[in-house]
């Protein structure tokens, strides 16, 4: 059938919007400017809702959580110059964290390219190695394959960013456009690739051999939907999963084969059943330093197996013995048929003999002592939420760790963090763009007092978008990660890290957001409950013990087995005397 | 140990900066990288030297292949290949010396191509020892001025851009073909 669009004349802005409509965006996040006004005054035209940020910083982080929770690609907009730069930290989370999305900017007209004009900057060249690939579009009629290309770059192989900057001309001048016309034409882009036969063979060799195998569950079994596959797999060869932080949610917390987080907090006998395995199962990860410690006593008697779609990964930091390069659904679907039914009991048991004393070092059973901790916070919330489609936004530092410990996902998608660029300030907006994506979910912003103040702005965006969305800060009035460095590492000397907040329950109502504050533990369920039951956006200022530790911790540098544990007893802080 | 990479890459505005700050950002240190067109008018082809262990070399490629842009790459240092530098030599060459430059010149199959009362310009092609070892003898008479390229490269043989036009790094389409050193 013939496009009824093609041949038409239309101007690039409008060219713009009706690509991304084709491309299945219904949202966009951004914030308006002189270079990018053309496209805003074509909105009008399209179907596309504009969700208005406070900051571009947030719609970089709307658009990944976007992603994130929905697996579609997020597009953020901005204007030239400042807006454009203050997408950089969006973007450079996105690529860390390989999500998907497409970031529009507007460029000051192409006749004033390189004259320093007014809120003229190089976006391209300065989020050229933070990009997963970028363009300039300087007339109207490379707009259309410019988006498609860009889409098709950002979703497909190993996802990431793509920014495209137009220019006001090109926004502005009309040309034909076609959409069919208009493919992508990337004769250099290869991002399917599949391994070789034999290296499935030597790899079913050493999975059928090992003793004491482990599979290392990360990221990229979300972004490949193989969680069905990755369960399949390690129900028939009998295989413990250890999850990287990433990779919470890619295999049920309640499943028997769960081991927990491992890495830099890990528990601490998953980092024993790694330093103790004879076969590493690398699905989707790519051995960040968090995750491995020290590189020369990393695993030293396990073989390596790692399946990944990037190939620039392979023996990155990890040496392996057989890597599988392709993408991990395609590769598991291959390897599933030929695996053979192993029983490990012997080795299953050994795993729980290392857990040790774990159980009683853990928060949760040391008496009570009166102090809420953000243990208590987020494993009440994990008890209240847990049966509903829940997905809980986390930002960076001790309560992503504690999040990260305490509340059990089930599901993939239902943890949204900043892991490979540990993003303060990615919580809030990321949780908007979840929760843009996946109205049905409730979402839930687990942030610390430090990160919350980064980009609190957003609040506005939340009430002007009638978003439910609730929010937990974590407040110990300490940015608190930092503080535990400080402690272990710095002899408690707290440089900086003391944080003189505001009252955040008033801060919440200032902006219409209904607000409470808890001291106690027994006010934790209530005020979960009411926040759910409430119609609109809600606030709760958890103020937590101040000078709690995330434990266990590999300091950096460590091996992966020496780590500093929590100790019997609570010892005695600050706020006790 | 120095590893020489050909890469193919699209004739677009920004490609040269794309590749250079991968190297630049991986922490990889080039030795040499020269650019220039092909047979075909869409690709431009770059001869990247690298120091780099075996490890190291095949991330360098699949960080190449990363890039968007990039067509093809051959990691040729263990392949049969010629290697090109080009240099300019000026060297101050006064009446006494001047006979004793253009005899080294010879030698080294070098050819003048500037004449001064002052100097001589020789022009040089070869592979980089060759040109370092006429850069050697040429010193003590005063080296004024000199330019090189950095190095190019072909395989001996078997055409690269074969399996380019196959489309796709579809190398099958490309023949082993013989050839002798020249």
């Amino acid at each position: 059938m013939k496009d009824k669009t093609a041949g038409k004349s239309t101007t690039g802005a409008s060219i713009l919007w009706e690509c991304i409509e084709r491309e299945g965006v219904k949202h966009v996040f951004g914030y308006p400017g002189g270079a990018i006004l053309p496209a805003y005054d074509a909105l009008k035209h399209s179907k596309i809702h504009h969700v208005l940020v406070r900051h571009e910083q947030g719609a970089t982080h709307m658009a990944d959580g976007y992603a994130r929770a929905s697996g579609q690609v997020g597009v953020a907009v901005a204007t030239s110059g400042p807006g454009a730069t203050n997408m950089v930290t969006g973007i450079a989370t996105a690529m860390l964290d390989s999500s998907p999305i497409v970031c529009i900017t507007g460029q000051v007209g192409s006749k004033l390219i390189g004259s320093d004009a007014f809120q003229e900057t190089d976006i391209t060249g300065v989020t050229l190695p933070v990009t997963k690939h970028n363009y300039l579009v300087t007339h109207a009629n490379e707009v259309a394959r410019t988006i498609r290309e860009a889409f098709y770059v950002a979703r497909s192989g190993r996802p990431g960013p793509v920014l495209v900057d137009i220019t006001k001309d090109a926004q502005q001048t009309s040309c034909e456009f076609d959409w069919e016309a208009a493919k992508p034409q990337l004769p250099g882009y290869r991002p399917d690739l599949s391994p070789a036969r034999e290296e499935y063979e030597q790899a079913l060799d050493l999975i059928h051999n090992a003793k004491r195998p482990v599979i290392l569950a990360g990221h990229g079994i979300i972004i490949s939907g193989a969680m069905q596959e990755v369960r399949d797999f390690a129900e028939r060869a009998g295989i413990p999963v250890a999850l990287t932080l990433l990779g919470i949610g890619a295999f049920p917390a309640a499943h028997p084969l769960n081991l927990g987080m491992m890495g830099m907090h890990g528990e601490a006998w998953v980092n024993h059943t790694i330093q103790e395995a004879d076969l590493l199962l690398a699905f989707g990860m790519r051995f960040d330093d968090r995750v491995t410690g020290n590189l020369k006593t990393y695993a030293p008697n396990a073989k390596k197996i790692h399946i990944e779609i990037d190939p620039a990964e392979i023996n990155k930091n990890v040496k392996v013995d057989v890597p599988l390069v392709g993408d991990l659904r395609e590769v598991l679907h291959e390897l599933l048929p030929h695996v053979e039914s192993i029983d490990r009991s012997e080795w299953l048991d050994c795993i729980d003999k290392l857990k040790g004393d774990s159980a009683v070092r853990d928060i949760q059973n040391l008496p009570d002592s009166g102090h809420l901790y953000a243990a208590h916070v987020i494993n009440d919330l994990w008890r209240e939420t847990r049966d509903g489609e829940t997905v809980v936004v986390t930002d960076v530092g001790q309560h992503q760790m504690w999040e990260a410990q305490y509340y059990k996902h089930e599901k993939a998608r239902s943890l949204i963090t900043s892991g490979g660029l540990g993003t303060m300030g990615f919580a809030l907006p990321a949780a908007i763009g979840a929760k843009v994506a996946r109205p049905e979910a409730e979402v839930w912003v687990v942030v610390g007092d430090g990160g919350f103040q980064m980009t609190l702005c957003e609040l506005a965006t939340i009430v002007q978008e009638k978003l439910k969305v609730n929010i937990a800060i974590i407040n110990n009035g300490f940015l608190g990660m930092v503080r535990q460095w400080q402690e272990f590492f710095y002899e408690r000397n707290y440089a900086a890290t003391p944080l003189l907040n505001p009252d955040f329950a008033k801060l919440g109502e200032a902006y219409g957001i209904r607000s409470m504050t808890v001291t106690e533990r027994s006010q934790v369920v209530p005020s979960v409950r009411a926040a759910r039951q409430h119609d609109g956006p809600v606030l709760i200022n958890f103020r937590v013990e101040q000078e709690d530790t995330v434990y266990p911790m590999v300091a950096a540098g460590a091996a992966l087995h020496e780590m500093i544990r929590r100790p019997s007893k609570i010892v005695e802080t600050a706020a006790d005397e | 140990m120095l590893n020489t990479y050909v890469v193919y890459v699209e004739n677009k505005p920004g490609v040269l900066t794309r590749v250079a700050s991968l190297f630049r950002r991986r922490a990889f240190n080039i030795d040499s990288l020269t650019v220039g067109r092909t047979e075909k008018p869409e690709v431009s082809r770059m001869t990247i030297t690298v120091d780099a262990d075996r490890d190291q070399a095949r991330r360098i490629e699949a960080n190449l292949y990363k890039l968007v842009n990039v067509l093809l790459v051959e990691n040729i240092t263990q392949e049969p290949s010629i290697v090109r530098d080009l240099a300019m030599i000026k060297v101050a060459a006064t009446h006494e010396a001047r006979s004793h430059v253009l005899e080294l010149a010879s030698v080294f199959r070098a050819r003048v191509v500037d004449v001064a009362p002052e100097s001589l310009t020789i022009e040089i092609t070869g592979a980089e020892d060759k040109i370092d070892g006429l850069l050697e003898v040429l010193r003590p008479y005063g080296v004024m001025e000199m330019v090189r390229t950095g190095i190019v490269a072909m395989r001996r043989g078997k055409a690269s851009t074969t399996a380019l036009a196959a489309g796709n790094g579809n190398e099958d389409a490309a023949e082993e073909d013989v050839s002798q050193s020249v």
